[in-house]
C-alpha cells in the first residue's frame, strides 16, 4: 500500500479503537440485560448520539476493511492489481451502503 | 556425536531436488565447511557462493534447516537436528544453480529504494564534521552495519507475498540515508519508499530483526520511514 | 524441506491472527448490517432473528466474533504503538498477552450468554 492508503487505514484504526470499546460495552450490556428488539430500538430510535456514533463507525470500518481486504488479496491471490482495486472499492461501497442503511433502520424514528 | 552427518543439499535450478550426502562430522565445523567438503570430496559440480569465511562479506547466506543464516558463522553442532542438515539456496530469490541464489532483484530493489548515497558536496568542499551524538546520526548508526547478505530478505513473508515489496534490507538502508545530513537525495528517496509496496507494506512480523546476523532491526528502521513519510504526506510534501 | 523458520515465531502467529480476524470481521459485517436493516421493516422481524440467535451454536459463533473484534482491536493498537512511538522490545510477549486478553473477553461473553 502507498502512503495515502496507509494514512487512511491507520487513521480509521485509531478512530475505531475507542468506538470498538464502546461497541463491546454495548454488546455486553444488551446481552446482560436480555433486551428484546423492541427494548433496543426504544433506546436507539430518534437518538442523534447513537446515529452519529454508528454512522462514523460504519464510515470508518468501510474504509478500513476495504484497504485491509485489498492488502490480503494482493498478497494471497494471483489476481491482477486492477481487479483487486476494483473489488476493494466495491466492497467498501457495499459496506458503507449496507451499514448506513442499518444505522438508519435502527436510529430513524 | 555421530561419525557422519546426513546432509541434504539442493541441487539444480528451481525445478531441482534435494540430494543426500554423508559428510564426516568434526569437532568444530561450520555449515560452510560441510558444503565445501561436499564440493571438494564428493561432487565437484556443486555450486555455492562464499568469499571471506569470517562473517564480513555477506555472500554465504543459505537456508539451513529452514532458516536463513550465514553458513560461515553457523556451527553444525548448533543447528543439526539429529545429525541432519538441510541446506537450500536463500528463499525469495530465484535459484541460479544448487545453493547459489540470484540476488539481482535484491540489489535492483536497493537501487529502487534509493539506497545510493547522494552527495550534497564535492571533493573541493571541506570535509563536513558530523556529531555522532545527534539523534539523527544515532538513528543512522544503529542501522548502518548491514552487509547485504540477504538473510532478512529471505526471511520476510511480505517479500514472499508481494513480489514488488522493496524489502527490509533496502528500506533499512534508505532509513540510514534519510538520517544522513550529508545526503541530498531524500526528497526522491521518501517518494520511492512511499509508493505502493514500499515501507507501508511492512507488517512488522520482525523476522528481519530476529534473524539479522549482525543484530540490526530493520522493522524499527521501517517504522521510522513510515513516520517520516506520513508526516511529509500530511504536510503535502508527498504526492502518491 | 523444513518448515520456514520465520513461520514458527510468535509474532508471525500474531500477525496471522490479526489478518484472519480482520478477514473474518470483514466477511461478517455485511450480514451484520443486513440483519440490523431488518428493523426498517419493524421490530417483529428483528425479534424473530434475535430468537434464532438463542441457539447454542449461534451463541458460540457470537462469542467467537466478540473475540475476533477484541483481538483485532488489541493487535491493531499494538501495531499503532510500534509504528508511532519510540521503539520497545518484547513485542512477542505483548502480542501473546493481548491475544490472551481477547480470548478471555470471548470466554467471558460465552459464560454470560449461556
Amino acid at each position: 500500500m502507498n502512503v495515502a492508503l496507509y494514512a487512511w487505514q491507520r487513521a480509521t484504526a485509531a478512530l475505531m479503537a475507542p468506538l470498538v470499546l464502546v461497541h463491546l460495552v454495548v454488546i455486553f450490556y444488551a446481552m446482560g440485560a436480555g433486551l428484546s428488539a423492541a427494548q433496543m430500538l426504544a433506546r436507539t430510535r430518534g437518538s442523534i448520539a447513537w446515529g452519529l456514533f454508528y454512522g462514523v463507525f460504519v464510515a470508518a470500518v468501510s474504509v478500513h476493511a476495504a484497504i485491509g481486504v485489498r492488502t490480503i488479496l494482493i498478497e494471497w491471490t494471483p489476481l491482477p492489481r486492477r481487479a483487486i482495486d476494483g473489488f476493494a472499492i466495491l466492497f467498501g461501497l457495499v459496506l458503507a451502503v449496507l451499514g448506513l442503511r442499518a444505522v438508519a433502520a435502527v436510529v430513524l424514528p | 556425536m555421530a561419525d557422519t552427518l546426513q546432509v541434504s543439499l539442493w541441487r539444480g535450478g528451481s525445478d531441482g531436488r534435494y540430494v543426500d550426502y554423508a559428510v564426516p562430522a568434526r569437532e568444530s565445523q561450520t555449515v560452510l565447511d560441510v558444503v565445501t567438503y561436499v564440493q571438494r570430496h564428493l561432487d565437484a559440480t556443486l555450486s555455492y557462493r562464499f568469499a571471506c569465511r569470517v562473517g564480513m562479506c555477506g555472500s554465504c547466506a543459505m537456508q539451513v534447516n529452514g532458516r536463513a543464516r550465514w553458513t560461515c558463522r553457523t556451527h553444525v553442532s548448533k543447528v543439526a537436528e539429529g545429525g541432519k542438515l538441510t541446506v537450500a539456496p536463500l528463499e525469495n530469490m530465484p535459484v541460479i544453480k544448487d545453493l547459489a541464489a540470484d540476488m539481482r532483484e535484491f540489489f535492483g530493489k536497493w537501487q529502487r529504494a534509493k539506497g545510493r548515497f547522494a552527495p550534497s558536496k564535492t571533493r573541493n568542499d571541506p570535509v563536513e564534521p558530523i556529531d555522532p551524538a545527534t539523534p539523527q546520526r544515532r538513528a543512522a548508526d544503529a542501522a548502518i552495519e548491514c552487509i547485504n547478505c540477504g538473510v532478512c530478505y529471505a526471511s520476510c513473508d511480505t517479500v514472499k507475498w508481494d513480489k514488488d515489496y522493496l524489502g527490509p534490507a533496502q528500506l533499512n538502508r534508505a532509513w540510514t540515508l534519510v538520517n544522513d545530513v550529508r545526503d541530498a537525495g531524500n526528497r526522491e528517496r521518501l517518494v520511492a519508499v512511499s509508493e505502493g509496496s514500499g515501507c507501508h507494506s511492512c507488517h512488522s512480523h520482525q523476522s528481519c530483526q530476529e534473524f539479522c546476523p549482525v543484530g540490526l532491526n530493520p522493522t524499527r528502521s521501517i517504522a521510522g520511514l513510515k513516520r517520516k513519510s506520513l508526516a511529509a504526506y500530511l504536510k503535502g510534501e508527498l504526492k502518491p | 524441506m523444513s518448515m520456514l523458520a520465520n513461520r514458527t515465531r510468535p509474532l508471525w502467529f500474531a500477525a496471522m491472527i490479526h489478518r484472519l480476524s480482520g478477514l473474518g470481521l470483514a466477511i461478517f459485517l455485511p450480514f451484520h448490517f443486513l440483519v440490523l436493516g431488518l428493523a426498517i421493516r419493524g421490530e417483529a422481524q428483528l425479534d424473530t432473528f434475535l430468537r434464532w440467535t438463542d441457539q447454542p451454536l449461534v451463541k458460540f459463533s457470537e462469542s467467537a466474533l466478540v473475540g475476533l473484534l477484541a483481538v483485532h482491536m488489541l493487535g491493531g493498537l499494538r501495531l499503532l504503538a510500534l509504528e508511532n512511538m519510540s521503539w520497545r522490545g518484547g513485542q512477542a510477549v505483548r502480542a501473546l498477552g493481548l491475544i490472551a486478553i481477547a480470548a478471555l473477553v470471548a470466554v467471558y461473553f460465552l459464560v454470560r450468554v449461556f
